[in-house]
């Protein structure tokens, strides 16, 4: 609680709020200012979501916001009462000492990653990618005639998921390492592997 | 001379030399738990943020510092002005005497440093600070001729600031086919992905021991910078760079962010993070220094050179010369037997230059490779023949025979390989819909480096190993390669080898830079591994439990002056498509060949050569920085307005090598490979759109402002 500068009229600047971040709930009080990705790296010591611009400019701060991908530092950590957060250390089971998520996986076995600092927002971005080519979410690059006449323009699922594709929809995250090609490969490589 | 895929076909056993090797700490960076510089387990309590504030005038002083309204802010602990911060020790490095007295010598230079319990505290404060300049008028416009230039007895890298050999005026004009033509590269930036950070404590009831966990390409120096800044030995000083989000150059020196947050955790007896803001990189991290190039080429109707003139002009900054030896690679390349090259450098009002990957050789080539390109199409000779017409049997510029060099293998395997052979060489006559095609070659060249090193060796009674060694993985697989070295020297398996890295605890090594990494360290680690091998073969019994020990030191190994020019060679290939309606150039393919020593981990290396190339792409086709004439200011200083390559930028990149046998090296045969693939990229995506086109341009990024007035 803070006071204006007449003292007359007190202004609120905190408040408490519950973040429930890979399933487990956090109160705490902060400060309405406070990004969700600042919050969860420096009050809940997940610091699995980067900062990387701080602008919404770059995608390394990618999380799961009620399943949609989100840039967590455009997002204020007192608006999210009540959403189901997932970071990248929510994607393997068991907090991340358990099973690999596939893309994880695949991201290992493409080599998908050199300093490794765009890879947790270029995972749950494409976690988020995959969900949304499922529901058959079109992007820039789907061709306009895809999909049935009374659905949704639909890719095919991940099954359609062409380089090209995965290459638009997987743009929001930057690495400067230039993983590209790899990135593209082990996200390719999961659609695939779900459309089994 | 065997041409090789990624995979060989007598691929090594898994783990050891030369062997595909998933990255050791590849599961903690996948699952978010690899540790960056600012990202400690639990925020210890009482930590405190630091948020700079950076001048806003060219080129001045600082006449007043008001902190009354910042200090009046919840939670601000101290705002530390050039009146108050603690006074540092000599810099031997003026980019990190900050605070220390009220001159400004560019935008952005850091004029005060808010202080408080939380970040958007410290940023609240930091804004609220209110400093009055006494502004100079400033100049920062760069021109070939400006008087302030100069020739520099050395550039970057030690190398002579000038060279001439022969008469190289009186051939170009004798000879019958020339080429004169200048070339522009903006200034770049890094922008590695983890902004500079730090994170300082100080230990001890009388803060005995400062403790730094920075983001930094080579802990051991920033461990002298700040032994000599804040006068102590280096023995009370320990910093960690564990993992390290990229840094191209950009953090193989000491940054100003260190310092001030061992400065800020001093006076405020807290422990301090301070994360630089994005925004705030390009002006104190160094940059890519603009260079405007003047390229002469003289030769006979055959393609035979007979001069080679290369001159470049370039900037430093007011308080430290750093220059951009763009005019090296043309004493590398081709023979000729008349050749200039010179850098002539002028101090303006602007942040200070430094490097950027393959500082040099990027923009060098990119003008050299463009006026080879150019010289082929003038003599109507394919630009693979001209390259070949012209190898040199020693290097050009020194006389040295070659440790090795197989440019002409690389040539010739790219070119294979991309179907190089079927091209029509005609300019602008491939057309689909709005779209004109076209393709490019290039040649690459990366010197190689190599810096003393220290390691140890320890064998455990369970049968493990550890190597210590502060190396720096700042992504390119370092920890992963130096284990593989490490199996290698001892005859163990992989799994039975554990390496610690990125902490001045470990034994003392250079930075991650220059490409000599893996070079420097795994040569230590490979001497501290066979002198353990040794010790073992002479132990009998049961081991100690504190295990056996051996260390090394290449200190006059790795310095004896080499008796041969080393460098590793590669070709680029690229194919483009240049849409006529918008001016968008696309690139469709991009292949890069090899041949740069042993190659240590194919997994590795095939993301070092594939993320050069990329960051090539971006340099050629995206990546601008502009000096703001009025302002003095970078005006692309966020990655919205700088454009680094999206994955939509990015197609299939392909990376093949050549397996070189050089024996002139290190005990593994390694050259560098972490710059080189940047090196030729931009010049075969530049003549590729030549091809396409039949237009040259000649000024970086081919941007569809630059392209499209030239199409029509
Ligand atoms: S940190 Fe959020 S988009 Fe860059
Ligand atoms: S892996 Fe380094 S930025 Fe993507």
């Amino acid at each position: 609680m803070q006071h204006t500068a007449t003292g007359t009229e007190p202004v609120t600047t905190a408040s408490g709020v519950t973040l429930r971040v890979n399933g487990t709930a956090h109160t705490l009080d902060v400060d309405h200012r406070t990004t969700l990705l600042d919050a969860l790296r420096e009050r809940l010591g997940l610091t699995g979501a980067k900062k990387g611009c701080d602008h919404g400019q770059c995608g390394a701060c990618t999380v799961l916001v009620d399943g949609r991908r989100a840039n967590s530092c455009l997002l204020l950590a007192v608006a999210q009462d009540g959403t189901e957060i997932t970071t990248v250390e929510g994607l393997a089971g068991d907090a991340g000492d358990g099973e690999l998520h596939p893309l994880q996986r695949a991201f290992l076995d493409r080599d998908a990653f050199q300093c490794g600092y765009c890879t947790p927002g270029q995972l749950c971005s494409a976690v988020g990618l995959l969900a949304e080519a499922a529901a058959g979410h079109p992007s820039y690059v789907t061709p306009p005639d895809t999909g049935s006449p009374d659905g949704p323009a639909s890719p095919g699922g991940p099954a359609g998921l062409t380089p090209a594709e995965i290459r638009e929809r997987l743009s929001g995250n930057l690495c400067r390492c230039g993983a590209y090609p790899r990135i593209v490969e082990a996200v390719a490589d999961t659609a695939a592997e779900a459309a089994r | 001379m065997r041409p090789t895929a990624a995979t060989s076909t007598l691929a090594p056993a898994s783990g050891s030399l030369g062997a595909d090797t998933a990255r050791l700490e590849g599961r903690d960076k996948v699952t978010g738990t690899a540790r960056y510089a600012t990202e400690q387990a639990h925020t210890p309590p009482g930590c405190a943020y630091a948020w700079p504030v950076p001048a806003t005038v060219a080129r001045g002083r600082v006449t007043a510092v008001d902190t009354a309204a910042a200090l009046a802010l919840p939670g601000v602990l101290a705002v530390l002005t050039p009146d108050t911060a603690p006074r540092l020790g000599h810099a031997e490095d003026p980019t990190l005497a900050v605070l220390q007295d009220h001159r400004v010598p560019h935008r952005g230079w850091f004029v005060a440093l808010a202080v408080a319990e939380t970040p958007e505290q410290a940023r609240a404060a930091a804004g609220a600070v209110r400093i009055s300049y006494a502004a100079e008028p400033h100049d920062v416009a760069l021109t070939a001729g400006h008087p302030d230039g100069y020739v520099p007895e050395t550039a970057n890298g030690g190398e002579a600031g000038s060279s001439r050999r022969g008469d190289p005026e009186a051939a170009f004009d004798a000879a019958p086919v020339r080429i004169d033509a200048a070339y522009r590269v903006p200034p770049l930036h890094n922008h590695p992905m983890e902004p500079h950070a730090a994170f300082a404590h100080w230990d001890g009831d009388r803060a005995e021991h400062l403790t730094v966990y920075d983001s930094s390409q080579g802990a051991n120096a920033v461990r002298t910078a700040l032994a000599q800044l804040f006068g102590l030995a280096e023995g009370r000083i320990t910093v960690i760079s564990e993992h390290v989000g990229g840094g191209f150059g950009s953090k193989g020196t000491p940054r100003p962010h260190v310092v001030l947050a061992a400065m800020a955790a001093r006076h405020t007896g807290r422990p301090v993070k301070l994360a630089l803001p994005r925004r705030q990189l390009s002006a104190v991290v160094g940059h890519r220094a603009p260079t405007l190039h003047r390229l002469r080429l003289g030769a006979e109707r055959d393609g035979t050179l007979v001069s080679v003139s290369h001159e470049v002009a370039t900037h430093t900054s007011r308080i430290k010369e750093f220059v951009e030896q763009a005019a090296v690679p043309a004493r590398v390349m081709y023979a000729s037997p008349h050749s200039l090259t010179s850098h002539r450098v002028t101090p303006l009002d602007v942040p200070t230059p430094s490097w950027m990957r393959a500082p040099g050789e990027a923009p060098g080539m990119y003008a050299l490779e463009s006026a080879m390109d150019e010289l082929a199409v003038e003599l109507g000779m394919d630009p693979i023949d001209l390259r070949v017409r012209n190898e040199p049997v020693t290097e050009p510029g020194s006389g040295l025979p070659f440790s090795s060099r197989h440019l002409v293998e690389c040539l010739r395997e790219g070119a294979r390989r991309f179907g190089w052979g079927d091209r029509d060489p005609r300019p602008g006559v491939r057309r689909e819909g709005d779209l004109l095609t076209g393709t490019g070659v290039a040649a690459a060249t990366y010197p190689v480096l190599v810096a003393p090193s220290t390691a140890s060796a320890t064998a455990h009674p369970g049968g493990t190993f550890t190597v210590r060694v502060n190396a720096t993985d700042i992504g390119t697989g370092a920890r992963t390669v130096l284990a593989q070295i490490a199996a290698g020297a001892l005859g163990a398996a992989l799994s039975a080898v554990r390496v610690e890295i990125g902490s001045t605890r470990l034994p003392a090594a250079p930075l991650a830079g220059g490409s000599s990494g893996t070079a420097s360290w795994g040569w230590a680690v490979h001497e501290a591994c066979a002198a353990l091998v040794d010790r073992l073969a002479d132990h009998h019994g049961a081991l100690p439990p504190e295990g056996l020990t051996a260390t090394a030191d290449t200190t006059e190994a790795a310095s004896a002056a080499p008796a041969f020019a080393r460098h590793a060679f590669g070709a680029h290939f690229a194919e483009v498509q240049v849409d006529t309606v918008t001016g968008e150039v696309q690139v469709r393919r991009l292949l890069g060949v090899y041949a740069a020593g042993r190659i240590l981990n194919p997994r590795t290396a095939r993301s070092q050569f594939v993320g050069g190339m990329v960051m090539g792409l971006g340099m050629a086709l995206t990546e601008h920085s502009t000096m703001d004439p009025a302002f003095g200011d970078f005006t692309e200083a966020d990655l919205a307005m700088y454009h680094v390559p999206a994955h939509a930028d990015v197609p299939d990149v392909d990376a093949h090598w050549i397996d070189e046998e050089d024996h002139y090296l290190n005990p593994m045969g390694s050259k560098g490979i972490g710059e080189i693939g940047i090196v030729g990229t931009p010049a075969a995506i530049g003549n590729a759109v030549h091809h396409a086109t039949g237009v040259r341009l000649r000024h970086l990024p081919l941007t569809p402002d630059r392209v499209l007035p030239a199409l029509a």
